[in-house]
């Protein structure tokens, strides 16, 4: 057993030698940041796991119960010395710990514009980041590119040394949009936006995926991420735009249906506002919006009036997985979509001029 | 058959015949083997004529040791469950690359990751500390039984229904295919239609009414039933983690039951807590489980802490080192338990000051866990250890729990997280922590305790051999899981296109057959011991040459434990018998005040398992019926107040008596 | 609690005792009872945060001000608070060995409990037949898994208030049935906390947003 374990262990290095350990070898600025932070709170707490293993061997060793030499002294039970030794250093790497963390979980907050590009390369003034709106789709990635008018599935793109912002949502349950190489995670959720801010500063294709299950298609969830230069990106970007294809709603809610292992399609263009609508569960024209819902929620609701127009609000009460159909809910009475006309106003006239719900 | 389908779907609401896996060979072999060796076990029963002394002695025995084993051995069995699913998931990743799409279609292999979860946590786990907190707290408080005697029993029967509705979905319809966490909306009704998710549910909800019934009635016991002089600052620290780990209990569970009905509303009324449309959030379902799953970790591995305490003291032959501070630290952890569970979802994006916080809060639990582990190290000092099989398992579990415990402290670094979560590194930090911690002492408390419940000692070489395995596979399985997850591989994925990372799902299942091979040691371990017992009895009572209180007694002890109530003086209270010349009062006995057995326990849990498979199948009559019956037989329970009988003097001056000769003989 | 224990001290001349002859650990029932309260506390604070965080969340439909009828919801509360106020005297009457009595005041605690519960029923079916049914909204969602949480508490303590109304009949006021009607009290009172945190929390912020 000792044998195998000591080859196992003269074995690693050639092993992690011959992998590519992408989290501690990242190609953009926040990713590295985060892979120095790694290693900067794993030598911190080495300072005193190490010892605390050196220790507890020799103790074991030098008083094992043969060793009838070593002092024995069992009543000694207390030194105040020594506790405050044993609870002041973890302590002290706990305060040096912490500070970190505060000032680098407020320095990589995905949320913040970045203002570097790489160690000592600030963002230029002028420099416009290249923007992208990343859909979690069952069980593939959409991602709209607002200023290129263009969008990819499965495929994302980005010029190097050029900021990136994501903006993030999903169809229908929760993904985790992950490019390791690039930076860290960010959930992905229905009817809800996250945000990541991001650089690639090495030209390179790299995996991303999503990192938390979301069902049967899940381990197919992979797209890759090209980190191109700047010729690169606008011939890739040319390309999209010759491949024809428009990504408009009808084409999006096919799209939008359960599928595994799709391969990489492009749309040359996309239906404005195509993106608000996915983040607001609308993109059937049927549907109330979630921030007009929102809205005439944050004013007290529709009232008694609004209480039968739920078709309107559906958005996957019924199986949306190709599984057996729900029957329909009893308590629908009444059909109100946005689109038959304004909701009626309600009790006082000072509100009846609320923004309508309809798109 | 001519009846007409409205009927069928009456009687047997959503179950068919294709609810029950006939196609899937590997379910069907598994179904064979259990149903023979059921069938073999029953047909011994009847055999040997052991029905009636099974039911009198063990099934409607209020007393708390037989339901500590009960609780053990249940833990051992689901264990064995627990484990076949680990080992097809390693079997599965070590095979599924590129062309090849391993043995597992996802359907399958995602209710294997998601039952892998939810047995080692809530049916592994959770009764193995139960069991032992049952077994050793009376005794080492010195009382007599815990406070609420049939209440206990109950809790037994209601987390052994639990446990065969999850075993149910094996063979009757599907599991969950959620992860062991069940998020919505993935776990709503539009996207897991099937009973899945439903078995899930009612599993855990039968579960937790035992779990939250113990730990009221294990803090009663220690709050109310401790022997007299016996202080709090005099409690043995296993008794400490045990009171702290059922205030957490207490605390948390009741969580759990909440928002395990609101997504059972959700699913079955149509109601919108957790859904995407009419207002309701997903996000509330993420942040009330982990309210309750964080002081969950904490539940399993305080106990563990404290029998590492009670351990480490006694084989050093040493008082253990700071036993105020550890004291203070099991508190500490209790109370900060609550405090880090959106470190769980760092990636939600709550904001920078938000995820700061709880990763600073995570981050100080380390202080007083890294204070327990020095006073551990410093009992060792100047002691005179004995390497028996729990301190094998205690010296393993220092040296492998600090490196779970350093990266942990790692993913509470939120940016840190940010790239390590959902990894593959993280999946090896929680089983560094459960298995290097929780495990470990579960193992190290059944290797000490086992004499003290059976009358004989565990065979040390079967135990060597398995800690070994243990010890040596859980590093071959979980190391190559953090360069993996250094690698970018996300948990719960059931194929991979790149190659180079088979090598390391290769030896990971290579680590997982040596745990293999430690779980069949320690089962040869207990066959073994049961055959040498005249060999490993111990007669004396007290093997290691214990401290606490639970040494003071015979092994097994008799029913009533304590003829007198002990009376205590010092912390280490039998050790501070045993110094200052106790000799053991051998008559004036009086008789005894005990509880009485009673089947209502079973009865009751009974009803609520077939309650609950109406409901995963929505046999609606069933569900019905059995809840009227459910309430009736409880309320029919409540009119029987014949609860308890006197031990007659006689019995219990026989049985001290013979006792005393015992002893004699062997002075 | 150690029956009238003298802890001998250490020098005394005497070899020092190590044990007792007759202890009687102090009854742990109300301790137990309490805990459970707490843990049940625990399901209504779940339930509360998760009102505070939908009950916003109308889904374009109605609000609690377009539902709530405060003065039947004041009639309700009134009916609790009374029932409330009769367990107490049933509990004088238990501490002064009037069998009689006490079964009579908790005859009229159950019929307060009842007419909430009525009330409460009215109430509900009333909302569903508008169309304000727990699938409209999340608000509605988790108004009726409160106040329905709620009423499901009042209908076991009913439940439970008649069963030992029979038992207390069979053998009187035994310890066993005392404690058993401490326990009853607690959670009784209990459940009138609760109601007064939804009554205010739901109905009065609800209607007066």
């Amino acid at each position: 057993m000792n044998l195998l374990r000591r080859l196992a262990l003269l074995s690693l290095p050639v092993l992690l030698a011959g992998c590519d350990m992408v989290v501690m070898n990242p190609s953009g600025d926040v990713a590295v940041q985060q892979r120095d932070l790694i290693l900067v709170a794993t030598v911190l707490m080495l300072l005193i796991i190490v010892p605390v293993i050196a220790l507890t061997l020799f103790f074991a060793w030098k008083y094992r119960r043969s060793n009838t030499k070593a002092a024995y002294d069992p009543e000694w039970h207390h030194s105040t010395r020594l506790e405050v030794v044993i609870w002041a250093a973890p302590l002290v790497i706990i305060v040096i710990l912490g500070a970190i963390t505060w000032m680098s979980t407020h320095l990589l907050d995905p949320y913040r514009p970045l203002d570097r590009i790489a160690p000592a390369r600030p963002v230029a003034a002028d420099a416009k980041p290249l923007r992208v709106e990343v859909v979690a789709l069952d069980w593939k990635w959409l991602f709209i590119y607002p200023d290129l008018g263009v969008a990819t599935v499965n495929e994302l793109a980005a010029p190097v040394d050029t900021p990136i912002e994501f903006k993030i949502t999903a169809s229908s349950v929760m993904n985790s949009f992950f490019v390791p190489a690039l930076a860290g995670q960010i959930y992905a959720m229905p009817g809800m936006q996250t945000k990541l801010h991001a650089v690639i500063n090495k030209p390179g294709e790299y995996d991303g995926f999503s990192a938390n299950y979301s069902g049967a298609g899940f381990s197919g969830m992979r797209f890759k991420f090209h980190g191109l230069d700047k010729a690169g990106f606008d011939a890739w970007a040319a390309g999209v735009k010759t491949a024809g294809g428009r990504l408009d709603r009808e084409t999006y809610l096919q799209l939008e249906r359960p599928s595994e292992n799709e391969p990489v399609r492009r749309f040359a263009a996309v239906e404005a506002d195509l993106y608000p609508a996915i983040l607001n569960m609308c993109v059937d024209r049927s549907k109330m919006c979630m921030n007009d819902m929102m809205r005439i929620d944050a004013d007290g609701g529709l009232g008694m009036a609004g209480i039968h127009n739920v078709l309107a609000l559906e958005y996957d009460k019924r199986a949306r997985r190709g599984s057996e159909a729900e029957p329909a809910r009893r308590f629908v009475a009444a059909v109100c979509t946005p689109t038959d006309g304004a909701i009626p106003p309600r009790k006082t006239a000072a509100r009846s001029d609320r923004p309508s719900p309809a798109l | 058959m001519s009846t007409s389908p409205d009927l069928a779907k009456l009687i047997f609401g959503r179950l068919t015949w294709d609810a029950v896996p006939l196609h899937e060979p590997i379910l069907l072999a598994t179904f064979a083997v259990v149903a023979l060796g059921g069938v073999a076990v029953l047909g011994a029963l009847t055999y040997y004529r052991l029905w009636g002394y099974l039911w009198r002695e063990w099934l409607t025995s209020v007393d708390h040791k037989k339901i500590g084993v009960m609780y053990i051995i249940l833990g051992l069995v689901m264990l064995l469950r627990g484990f076949a699913d680990a080992l097809m998931m390693r079997a599965q990743q070590a095979m599924a690359f590129g062309a090849d799409h391993g043995y597992l279609p996802p359907h399958h292999y995602d209710q294997i990751f998601t039952a892998h979860g939810v047995i080692m946590i809530f049916f592994v786990a959770m009764p193995l500390v139960t069991g032992l907190m049952n077994l050793v707290v009376p005794l080492q408080i010195g009382a007599r039984d815990v406070a609420f005697p049939f209440l206990n029993n109950f809790s037994f029967w209601m987390t052994v229904g639990g446990a065969v509705t999850v075993m149910m979905s094996l063979f009757v319809g599907e599991f969950a295919r959620t992860g062991w966490l069940a998020y919505p909306p993935l776990s709503n009704i539009a996207y897991s239609p099937g009973v899945g998710v439903d078995y899930y549910i009612w599993a855990l909800q039968i579960a937790g009414v035992g779990t939250l019934l113990s730990g009221i009635n294990l803090i009663a016991t220690i709050v109310k039933m401790r022997a007299p002089g016996m202080s709090l600052m005099k409690m043995p620290v296993f008794t400490w983690t045990s009171l702290c780990t059922n205030v957490l209990i207490v605390a948390a569970f009741p969580i759990l039951t909440a928002v395990l009905a609101l997504l059972s509303l959700d699913r079955y009324a149509g109601t919108n807590f957790f859904t995407n449309d009419f207002g309701g959030s997903p996000m509330m379902y993420v942040n009330l489980i982990w309210i309750w799953g964080h002081p969950e970790v904490y539940i399993l591995v305080l106990p563990a802490f404290g029998i590492f305490s009670e351990v480490v003291a006694t084989f050093c032959g040493k008082r253990l080192f700071g036993y105020a501070s550890m004291v203070y630290a099991t508190v500490v952890i209790t109370i900060l338990s609550y405090l880090v569970w959106l470190h769980h979802f760092f990636t939600m994006g709550s904001g920078a000051s938000v995820n700061s916080f709880f990763g600073i809060t995570t981050m100080i639990i380390s202080i007083p866990t890294g204070a327990k582990i020095f006073n551990w190290l410093f009992t060792m000092y100047r002691g005179r250890i004995r390497f028996e099989v729990p301190m094998l398992w205690t010296i393993g579990f220092m040296v492998t729990f600090v490196i779970g415990g350093m990266t942990g402290v790692l993913l509470a670094v939120p940016p840190a997280d940010f790239v390590l979560h959902n990894s593959l590194f993280l999946v090896a930090h929680f089983h560094n922590v459960i298995i290097g911690g929780v495990l470990f002492g579960l193992f190290a408390g059944i290797t000490y305790w086992f004499p003290k419940a059976f009358g004989y000692k565990l065979d040390p070489f079967w135990g060597k051999m398995s800690f070994w395995f243990w010890l040596v596979g859980f590093y071959f399985a979980f190391m190559p899981l953090y360069v993996l997850g250094l690698m970018g591989v996300t948990r719960r994925v059931s194929h991979f296109e790149d190659p180079s990372l088979q090598i390391w799902f290769v030896i990971a299942a290579f680590g997982a057959v040596l745990i293999l091979f430690g779980i069949v040691s320690f089962l040869i371990q207990l066959v073994v011991s049961f055959m040498k017992r005249e060999q490993l009895r111990d007669l004396t009572g007290d093997p290691w040459d214990g401290r606490t209180l639970e040494w003071a007694t015979s092994s097994p002890p008799p029913a009533y434990n304590f003829a007198f109530t002990p009376l205590v003086h010092a912390h280490d209270a039998w050790w501070d018998m045993k110094q200052r010349g106790y000799e053991r009062p051998t008559k004036g006995f009086v008789p005894i005040h005990m509880p009485k057995n009673t089947g209502a326990g079973i009865i009751l849990s009974g009803i609520a398992t077939a309650v609950a498979f109406g409901l995963i199948w929505q046999m609606w009559w069933l569900a019905a019926g059995g809840f009227v019956a459910l309430v009736a037989t409880a309320i029919a329970h409540t009119f029987n107040y014949k609860r308890d009988y006197y031990v007659p003097v006689e019995d219990v001056t026989r049985a001290e008596d013979e006792r005393t000769k015992t002893l004699a003989s062997l002075a | 609690m150690a029956t009238t224990l003298d802890i001998p001290v250490k020098d005394a001349a005497a070899a020092p005792r190590f044990h007792v002859v007759e202890h009687h650990p102090e009854n742990g029932s109300l301790l137990g009872f309490w805990l459970y309260l707490m843990s049940d506390c625990l399901i209504f604070a779940v339930l509360f945060a998760v009102y505070g965080v939908l009950g916003r969340s109308y889904a374009a439909g109605p609000s609690g001000a377009d539902l709530f009828d405060l003065p039947m919801v004041a009639l309700n509360t009134s009916m609790l608070l009374f029932s409330s106020i009769t367990y107490g005297f049933a509990m004088l009457a238990m501490e002064q060995n009037r069998v009689k009595t006490t079964l009579a005041w908790l005859a009229v605690t159950g019929l307060f409990g009842a007419a909430f519960l009525g009330l409460e029923l009215t109430e509900f079916a009333h909302f569903i037949h508008e169309g304000a049914t727990p699938q409209r909204s999340a608000f509605l969602s988790s108004f009726f898994a409160l106040v329905g949480t709620h009423g499901l508490h009042v209908t076991f303590g009913i439940v439970w208030l008649v069963t030992l109304m029979v038992q207390v009949g069979q053998r009187g006021l035994i310890p066993e049935n005392r404690r058993r009607l401490m326990c009853l009290s607690m959670f009784w009172h209990f459940l009138d906390v609760v109601w007064i945190g939804v009554f205010s929390f739901v109905y009065l912020m609800g209607a007066l947003r």
